[in-house]
């Protein structure tokens, strides 16, 4: 039933007050302008009913963000005893018109929250990453799910199939190191030493690709191998005359870590790789490469 | 150094794809061949140096909106602060005079956002909200007159502020609402400006930003979540207000957002293999005269002299400023009025705004007192709202590209409105006590 249709004879609208003259008023469709005055009565008694719950759709259907109704709305479905299931099925709807909403997602979580069953979440998340695979407010609902109902086993999989459809896919590679670093189940070293042969694999795929060569660095740090485990897959990438920056650069990490354990001649090979870096392969990083050549020069 | 006059070719500059395309690598080249388009035009021209800011068309974008917006701004209607700042802080950095009935009409306007309890909230009987809060004190900000502060009721707010707080450090946005680092951003920012910083307003809210900080360098929403430049500058400017900018890994966070810049477009992404977007001129751009400051004082701690070394590989903007012109003036300037995301986009006030921001923190290298300060640690230890007053133009190392006339007013790098109104608002607040 739209809002419309039910009584509010005795309600007396609440018009709004913006005061004499306001900056940037907007010039509201009447419909939504009548919606809101009805709800600034309700609101003003706090009432909680299923012409108050139509209210929230028609205001929200007008304005999405608006986060006061999305509140007021959450409120009223709880008091009233709502199917809650009907809710995730009227956000799924939402989402799919405005998948980067804040105040939709969040309220999910709430719903969700209220249900303790994340059941429909999973799948709900993949349908949205298939549409777009980086949204952000996606990826942190599907983090917080896996989180809060410890849905950690399936997650590494999920994150190979992105990354086969993408391997440049940032996001996904971030929920590769969520998913092992943060699980509750620490990871061995083996496995450590696995994940960083798999990010050397797909460095090789497109060296010039940044992401797993973030990855691999990260795993790297968290592990007891030192970064000149890269070594050789930069030289090799150099002779093949394929030229990245991000090889390059870790061979600037790599020529670091040896001068300050006393490698004079690898000091040098880093500042050349500095200054290689700066005038050629990366100039518009200029700044950060001529920073990291003080740094090496630096180095008693 | 600039993209446009280098001396080699700019199809040079096309992003390699290691004959491996993905969807990734598709939109990139598509993106960077709008960018070469507009370019190229400008390098064949040779009109680099006459490049102009349309301030009066952006003006009339900005002044139009003040006055009035189409139905369909509706979707915004829980923004009205952050609307006004928009515009407003557009006209403050164009040099635009923010009259005595603009200043009216705003305090009368923010003035029916706040709520009793606290707060502002987006509209009139709207619940109070963190970052709508933020953009309504820096709108305030911009007033700048007694009037406008005055309107605030610190007590009211600095209690809903402790309600937002949650036992790991972190804020949520609002009453019930979602945690993220913009909660911690925008409530320090505000309390900086307000005077209402206290031990207890701050507990435990370092440590969650610095979980925050993620494998690559970079920062995001909350622990886990994947490093963005919007939620990067939140954490970093929050961290710098805070004073524990030394529990992050700088180094690695410097990398992380130079590895944001785009070699062809010049203008920053927000996340790796993401595109370039005009807003990340400042909230990226502005991560370079913090860490700047950060590496600077780091430097200090260890040598007591400056030295020759730090000024020509540390305390300078760290970030390629002619690219970044480029990329704003040539491309993301909409021929009728306002700023863009990139080309073919529409204007808003938002890309207007942090274009426009971004483009201020190019120009102007803004820097900090290291001296004022240690002479004010003796005697008192330093807080925030003194910290944010010891940032200052310097004026040598001014960089405008295209036509002089280009030059917007300096922004402060932590709170984003210009540095004199900034400093006014927070010396204001510094006579008032803080006793509830």
């Amino acid at each position: 039933m739209s809002f419309e249709n039910y009584d509010w004879s005795d309600v007396v609208p609440i018009e709004q007050d913006d005061g004499p003259d306001p900056l940037a008023q907007i010039a509201y469709d009447p419909e939504y302008s009548k919606a809101m005055g009805y709800f600034r009565a309700l609101a003003q008694k706090n009432e909680h009913s299923e012409r108050a719950l139509t209210l929230t759709e028609k205001i929200i259907e007008h304005n999405p963000a608006h986060y006061t109704i999305w509140h007021y709305r959450q409120q009223i479905l709880f008091s009233l005893n709502k199917d809650l299931y009907e809710e995730l099925d009227f956000i799924r709807n939402q989402v799919e018109q405005n998948p980067k909403n804040y105040q939709l997602w969040h309220h999910r979580q709430v719903i969700v929250e209220k249900l303790k069953d994340c059941s429909l979440e999973s799948s709900f998340t993949e349908e949205v990453l298939n549409d777009d695979s980086k949204n952000y407010h996606a990826w942190t609902y599907r983090q917080w799910v896996i989180r809060t109902f410890n849905l950690w086993d399936n997650e590494l999989s999920f994150v190979e199939k992105l990354l086969e459809k993408d391997i440049r896919n940032n996001s996904a590679w971030n929920q590769r190191y969520f998913a092992i670093f943060y699980n509750p189940t620490k990871p061995s070293e083996e496995f450590l030493e696995q994940e960083v042969q798999y990010g050397i694999t797909k460095i090789k795929l497109a060296p010039n690709n940044i992401s797993p060569w973030n990855y691999v660095k990260g795993v790297i740090a968290k592990s007891k191998l030192k970064i000149d485990v890269l070594e050789e897959l930069c030289k090799t990438l150099y002779q093949q005359g394929i030229i990245s920056p991000h090889a390059l650069g870790c061979l600037v990490d790599i020529y670091e870590d040896r001068a300050k354990c006393g490698s004079i001649n690898e000091k040098e090979l880093g500042i050349q790789t500095c200054i290689l870096l700066a005038e050629q392969h990366d100039t518009i990083r200029q700044k950060y490469w001529n920073y990291r050549k003080h740094v090496l020069t630096s180095i008693a | 150094m600039g993209i446009i006059d280098r001396p080699f070719p700019l199809e040079q500059l096309f992003t390699k794809n290691d004959e491996y395309s993905t969807e990734s690598s598709t939109q990139q080249s598509k993106t960077e061949k709008l960018v070469y388009d507009l370019f190229k035009v400008v390098k064949e021209k040779n009109s680099l140096k006459t490049i102009r800011l349309n301030r009066i068309a952006h003006i009339k974008f900005a002044t139009d909106g003040l006055k009035g917006l189409h139905k369909h701004w509706v979707v915004l209607d829980a923004n009205k602060p952050w609307l006004c700042y928009w515009m407003l802080h557009v006209l403050d950095l164009l040099g635009h005079d923010i009259t005595q009935e603009l200043i009216s009409r705003g305090v009368s306007t923010i003035s029916k956002l706040q709520n009793a309890t606290g707060g502002f909230g987006g509209g009139p009987a709207q619940i109070s909200h963190a970052a709508v809060t933020y953009a309504a004190v820096n709108t305030i900000a911009i007033l700048g007159t007694k009037e406008a502060y005055d309107l605030i009721d610190r007590e009211s707010l600095y209690k809903w502020f402790m309600k937002l707080k949650q036992p790991d450090g972190s804020f949520i946005m609002h009453e019930g609402g979602e945690v993220d680092i913009r909660g911690a951003y925008c409530v320090l920012a505000s309390a900086a400006l307000t005077n209402l910083i206290t031990p207890e307003l701050i507990a435990g809210t370092a440590d969650w930003i610095r979980r925050c900080q993620a494998f690559d360098g970079g920062i995001g929403g909350e622990p886990g979540l994947e490093a963005h430049g919007g939620y990067a500058f939140c954490g970093l400017a929050a961290m710098e207000i805070l004073g524990k900018t030394d529990l992050l890994d700088v180094p690695s966070l410097f990398r992380w957002a130079s590895s944001l810049q785009m070699q062809l477009e010049g203008g920053f992404q927000g996340r790796p293999n993401k595109l370039v977007d005009g807003c990340y001129s400042f909230w990226v751009g502005a991560l370079f005269p913090i860490l700047e400051i950060i590496m600077t004082r780091q430097q200090l701690k260890k040598n007591d002299a400056k030295c020759k070394e730090l000024d020509e590989y540390i305390a300078q903007p760290l970030f390629d400023r002619e690219a970044l012109q480029e990329y704003l003036l040539i491309a993301c300037q909409y021929h009728k009025g306002g700023l863009i995301d990139k080309p073919k986009r529409s204007p808003d006030y938002y890309h207007t705004c942090y274009c426009l921001s971004g483009l201020s923190t190019s120009q102007h290298h803004v820097i900090y007192d290291f001296e004022k300060a240690a002479s004010l640690n003796t005697e008192q230890e330093l807080n925030a709202g003194d910290r944010s007053l010891l940032w200052s133009e310097d004026e040598t190392k001014i960089l405008v590209l295209g036509d002089p006339s280009n030059v917007v007013n300096a922004t402060h790098p932590i709170h984003n409105v210009t540095i004199p109104k900034a400093k006014k608002m927070i010396e204001y607040f510094r006579e008032k006590p803080f006793s509830f």
